[in-house]
């Protein structure tokens, strides 16, 4: 066994060079096929994602989620997207036709083209770019403007109003999306993924936990999943953005929204979580997939969880959270990294090989590379929990004084009991 | 070798592209087409729509458009230097921190003229 990618790499290289391709051709093909598998494996997830999330909702609310098609109801997804197949495409009078019919589009090309960057293990990553980190911002910029051609071309003024609170949204998030980015951008030296993988012997969340934090939430916030799901509030906004949306290019928001959630999952397990690193990966690449997969399902139940547990927020909660809050911290968060950074604390070769002729087992279980990053890693996350406790206590500080203006207004009569309503009369 | 991973991207994009427009037509294909005057209205919970869609809009969401644009172009910046950070000398170092100062400055003045309040 050993290495799937190289075997079946060499053995569709041999195929098309039989077939009197040349060289060039048979790496564009190679390339074609690559991006195909991915794209399908992309939006083929999302059949089990919906299904997984609907299920896991289903037993956090004390209910049994889908369960009639199918083994444990694993054939609901499928069903449900052969019926939107054969739903009639409405398009709304007065809609302006071309961004309207782009938009579901471009908001699936926004999400997939991430997963080009994302290394599944030593050897797979479809696409190694130098400066993936800035190409995975760049991509996402193309699910803003779905969102904001749907809601402007629909012509149905809830639409428009979904869709400018996603632009306030989406964009504020990635002030402080593109800060915590930058964070395993200096620890790693590189903003290649696959190159940030193999510069965590030990994970990233070790040295930076608040940058790994505020990676998930404003990432939480750029896909639009509650509790910052106010983009398609239907209480309030009808359904947002894609209320004038009907059968296959409703699904397509649909799907871009799932392929959105798991895509951060996998990011978050790439940068912070090591991705596909794991014992005996090096030996045996195929494990790394196995590894990143477990990562990305842990962190993505995290996300499931969040979404049953967690009310959503006002507009101006969001915005006060992302600017007052959020921002700050990370740009307290990439000075201290700064600063720790420079200290010189890694181990030399010759340290690491004292400290493991005593705990041979250290090096048997994590690697040389383990022992020598081990200071640096302990500074860091001392680092971050007095960061933490800092900002808890300045938390505490405000919400105390938030408290007292309130009771201030109640002490004046500012504030009484609520009537009973007289108005609905 | 740069070249040939960008050469991945562009097939990728065309690829990715494809499949929904695929998703697309296929449903357009399979389903009925019967429009009418009464379908094809503004949807609004069954209320009949009043007016123009395109209503004036809260000024605030342009103000924080505004301060977004300087905050994230202002990052953009940033990336350079943290790639270069671990071979980075200690001054440019402190020249960093000091544009991420120079930032956080233009956070708290922001935040002092209420530009940040959705009132």
């Amino acid at each position: 066994m050993g290495d799937i990618i190289t075997t079946i790499g060499t053995f569709l290289t041999d195929l098309l060079s039989s077939l009197g391709m040349g060289p060039s051709a048979v790496e564009i093909t190679i390339k074609i096929i690559v991006a195909a598998i991915l794209g399908v494996f992309g939006i083929g997830l999302v059949i089990f994602t919906v299904w997984l999330e609907r299920k896991v909702a289903g037993r956090i609310q004390d209910r049994l989620g889908p369960n009639r098609v199918g083994p444990y109801g694993i054939f609901q997804t499928v069903a449900d997207a052969i019926k939107l197949l054969t739903k009639e495409l409405i398009t709304p009078a007065g809609a302006d036709k071309v961004p309207y019919n782009i938009a579901p589009v471009f908001s699936v090309l926004g999400v997939l083209l991430i997963w080009a960057v994302v290394p599944f293990t030593t050897n797979a990553i479809a696409s190694d770019l130098n400066v993936a980190v800035l190409y995975i911002v760049a991509v996402g910029a193309f699910g803003v403007l779905a969102v904001l051609m749907a809601g402007w071309s629909s012509n149905n003024k809830y639409a428009l109003l979904g869709a400018l609170r996603v632009v306030a949204q989406t964009i504020s998030y990635e002030v402080p999306l593109v800060l915590s980015l930058l964070v395993p951008v200096m620890l790693a030296g590189t903003m290649s993924t696959q190159g940030i993988v193999e510069a965590q012997p030990i994970w990233y969340i070790v040295y930076v936990p608040v940058a790994a934090f505020v990676f998930f939430v404003s990432s939480l916030a750029e896909v639009g999943r509650p509790p910052f799901d106010l983009l398609e509030a239907e209480s309030e906004l009808v359904a947002g953005f894609h209320i004038e949306y009907s059968g296959m290019r409703f699904a397509m928001f649909f799907l871009a929204e799932f392929m959105h959630a798991f895509a951060i999952s996998a990011l978050t397990a790439v940068l912070f979580l090591g991705g596909w690193r794991g014992p005996w990966v090096q030996q045996y690449p195929t494990l790394g997939f196995v590894y990143l997969g477990i990562k990305t399902m842990v962190v993505y139940f995290v996300v499931m969880w969040v979404r049953c547990t967690v009310p959503r927020v006002r507009i101006d909660q969001m915005l006060n959270l992302n600017w007052k809050f959020l921002v700050p911290l990370s740009l307290v968060n990439v000075l201290m990294v700064a600063i720790l950074g420079k200290l010189p604390l890694r181990l030399s070769e010759e340290q690491v090989a004292e400290v493991l002729q005593n705990t041979p087992w250290v090096e048997w279980a994590f690697g040389p590379e383990f022992m020598a990053e081990l200071p640096r890693a302990v500074l860091f996350l001392l680092a971050n929990a007095a960061l933490v406790i800092v900002v808890l206590a300045l938390l505490g500080v405000y919400a105390r004084r938030e408290r007292r203006k309130v009771e201030a207004l109640v002490d004046e009569g500012e504030f009484s009991a609520p009537q009973p309503a007289a108005a609905h009369q | 070798m740069s070249i040939n991973e960008w050469t991945f991207i562009a097939i990728f994009l065309i690829v990715a592209a494809l499949i929904p427009v695929a998703a697309i037509v296929l449903g357009a294909l399979l389903g009925p087409r019967k429009p009418n005057p009464v379908k094809v209205q503004t949807y609004e919970c069954g209320m009949e729509t009043h007016g123009d869609t395109w209503v004036q809009i809260k000024a605030a969401y342009y103000i924080f458009a505004l301060v977004f644009l300087v905050f994230d172009v202002e990052v953009v910046f940033l990336f350079p230097w943290a790639v270069a950070y671990n071979q980075l000398p200690l001054f440019a170092v402190i020249e960093g921190v000091v544009f991420i100062l120079i930032l956080a400055a233009a956070l708290v003045y922001v935040w002092q003229k209420g530009a940040l309040e959705w009132v």
